[in-house]
């Protein structure tokens, strides 16, 4: 990632010490790169430019091409009362958007959280040997593999509180007093997303790490049992080090995911404001409400967000990759 | 110091036998030398040693104790390992010194002594601060060696160390072993090779394994001059000792007779047999002449010096009368 953003430069800073293989491979790098920044183009880059335009216009989804330009009027907006007072409006200063984001945040930093801390043990698991590891292994990347809208609807009805499995469970081995409505309760929504995304996204997390320890040498464990380091010691002095690139990599990938969760939350607690996030108050705006500039203002925060977060984690990391491996 | 004992040690894997049966002493302060072919078992029976691989059954004594479920890290060993197994992501100095700060007892000063020692010793103190990728290959092996040293331990376990190196760096490198033996008098060195030179050049006595079994067990000229069998003749020594068989052993009362290259003679006239030349190699110190005379593979001459025979010369030779080695049926000598 970092590297696809530093290679210009470099490129730039020694034209005149390339050999004809270099300018030949720089040559052919262009153009391989060429139908995927084209189809980039065209499936990110132009819907994202649409969208960051029309956040700074009046644009409705009955009149898309009617919109005008009204300039920062979506983010923030004020009236000077006569009375002297001020009245602020706009998505910067809704409610509604700052639990959204909040939510998103919490959401995103819990769950990735959890996957990174089961993944990491899934992942150790599966790299020991033992016998029908090839059939664990493809058994624990099921949820992965359904679809999140089914893998959703099954665990909206798992959790349903009269016929829910869980309630009935819960019930019956006692853990339970009374049932309850785990997608609805105000309490209970955003932990039960969470169960989901988690159970869901393990798996990915903990192939991820699996390739990333699949790249430490074995000997160097045994050269560790010869030296006399207690099998957690090795986990933290040796295997953590060595998978930190791995595990860094699939948490910024889990990060991203999670930053625009929708399609669990919008089929597990529809309308709950203790879920929603930003890409589903997005939506909603977009296209239920026919606030489409105000929907589009919205996408565009995310985009910003996200944007943002992700240099952070970036260069924190990098930070922290300096100083750890010297 | 230690001594070694296998007592009838077998492993398996699955139901594959590996070691079928060892028996073997490694006395105190000895360098003892494992060779064999390739998959002979010479790795898994340095690493049945050393602990890391479970022992099916017999017995392994350190010093008189059975250390059969001993951790590694207890039975005072140190490995250095082919593919050197060093820690990628610390420096030199925390590779040597991670065994022994996560022992209890050891102050920071009395590490970074030994670390030094070791490293002086071994000519790698200005790499201490770089990691292992920014090594080449024989500095890599010399850090794994000194970390090695640095635990000082009783017995050293070295498995193929050299077979990644170059040449002139093997040499070098077996030089240096050799050295270290010499200045560390009272550590066993257990050591695999496949490089027969080596084996010959280092050890104080070599054990040849063939197919997980004890072929052979001795000093260097010991195997050399009294093979006991025709493997071993023809394992130990360079080039291979020579083979011939059938009428020509019959005359020797033998069903197989073994004669090295340099214990054959080229005669005028009147030799013991006559061969082709089909193939000479000078080396300049000394050199080989490959001749044709019905045997399975050609037979080796070395000669002192550089020679003149060419291919399609026809000559006589004769062997030396006492360096002839006689074997029966059975591939056992005939004393
Ligand atoms: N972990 C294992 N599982 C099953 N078989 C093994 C294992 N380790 C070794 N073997 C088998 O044991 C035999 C001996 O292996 P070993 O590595 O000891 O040979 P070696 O003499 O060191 O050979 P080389 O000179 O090629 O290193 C081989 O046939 C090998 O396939
Ligand atoms: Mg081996």
């Amino acid at each position: 990632m970092t590297t696809d953003t530093l290679a210009p430069p470099v490129t730039v800073t020694v034209p005149k010490i390339k050999s004809e293989l270099m300018q030949q491979r720089v040559r052919a790098a262009r153009w391989f790169l060429l139908p995927m920044l084209l189809a980039l183009a065209v499936v990110a880059g132009w819907p994202l430019l649409r969208s960051i335009y029309f956040s700074f216009t009046d644009a409705s989804l009955t009149d898309l091409y009617g919109a005008e330009w009204i300039g920062f009027g979506n983010y923030l907006r004020w009236t000077t009362l006569e009375s002297g007072v001020t009245r602020y409006r706009g998505l910067l200063v809704d409610p509604a958007w700052w639990n959204a984001v909040w939510n998103t945040l919490r959401f995103a930093a819990t769950s990735v959280f959890f996957e990174a801390i089961l993944g990491m043990i899934v992942a150790l698991v599966l790299n020991a040997e033992f016998r029908g590891r090839s059939i664990v292994r493809a058994a624990i990347l099921i949820p992965w593999a359904i679809p999140t809208i089914v893998s959703a609807k099954m665990w909206s009805w798992m959790l349903n509180d009269q016929f829910g499995i869980l309630n009935d469970l819960g019930l019956r081995l006692g853990l339970l007093s009374q049932k309850v409505a785990w997608t609805a309760t105000a309490e209970t929504a955003m932990q039960a997303v969470l169960i989901v995304d988690i159970w869901k996204t393990t798996p990915f997390m903990a192939l991820l790490i699996l390739a990333g320890l699949q790249m430490v040498p074995r000997d160097i464990y045994e050269a560790a049992d010869l030296d006399g380091v207690h099998p957690v010691k090795q986990f933290f002095r040796i295997t953590l080090p060595l998978v930190r690139p791995a595990l860094m990599v699939a948490i910024i990938f889990r990060l991203l995911d999670a930053l625009r969760i929708f399609d669990l939350i919008y089929v597990l607690t529809p309308n709950s404001t203790a879920t929603k996030t930003m890409s589903v108050l997005a939506r909603e705006n977009l296209f239920d409400f026919d606030k489409f500039a105000y929907g589009s203002a919205m996408s565009t925060l995310l985009f910003l967000i996200i944007a943002v977060l992700t240099m952070l984690y970036i260069w924190l990391g990098k930070v922290r990759f300096d100083g750890g491996d010297r | 110091m230690a001594s070694i004992e296998l007592r009838n040690i077998r492993k398996a894997f699955g139901a594959v036998e590996v070691i079928k049966g060892v028996d073997l002493e490694v006395r105190k302060g000895e360098f003892m030398v494992f060779v064999g072919p390739s998959g002979c078992g010479k790795s898994t029976l340095l690493r049945l040693i050393s602990g890391l691989e479970d022992i099916t059954s017999g017995e392994m004594l350190f010093d008189g104790k059975v250390v059969n479920a001993l951790a590694p890290s207890k039975r005072g060993i140190a490995m250095v390992f082919q593919s050197y197994a060093l820690y990628p992501h610390m420096t030199v100095y925390e590779n040597m010194a991670f065994g022994l700060t996560l022992e209890k007892g050891h102050s920071k000063d009395e590490i970074q002594k030994r670390v030094e020692k070791a490293a002086d010793m071994l000519q790698i103190r200005q790499y201490l601060d770089r990691l292992p990728k920014q090594l080449s290959g024989g500095q890599r092996q010399r850090v794994a060696i000194g970390r090695a040293i640095t635990r000082d331990p009783k017995v050293f376990l070295f498995d193929e160390p050299l077979s990644n190196l170059d040449a002139a760096l093997r040499v070098a490198t077996r030089i240096e072993i050799a050295k270290l033996h010499e200045s560390m008098d009272n550590v066993t060195m257990v050591y695999v090779t496949h490089d027969q030179v080596e084996a010959m050049t280092l050890a104080d006595r070599i054990c040849v394994l063939r197919d997980g079994l004890v072929e052979q067990v001795g000093t260097p000229m010991e195997l050399y001059e009294h093979p006991n069998s025709v493997f071993v003749a023809g394992f130990i020594g360079s080039p291979k000792m020579n083979f011939i068989s059938g009428e020509k052993a019959k005359a020797f009362n033998a069903d197989t007779v073994g004669i090295r290259g340099e214990h054959i003679n080229i005669v005028p006239g009147n030799g013991t047999w006559t061969g082709t030349v089909i193939h000479t190699e000078n080396l300049g110190a000394d050199s080989y002449v490959y001749l044709e005379m019905g045997t399975e593979e050609p037979v080796v001459v070395r000669l002192d010096g550089a020679n003149n025979y060419k291919s399609g010369d026809t000559v006589h030779i004769a062997p030396m009368p006492d360096k002839v080695h006689r074997f029966d049926a059975a591939g056992k000598p005939i004393r």
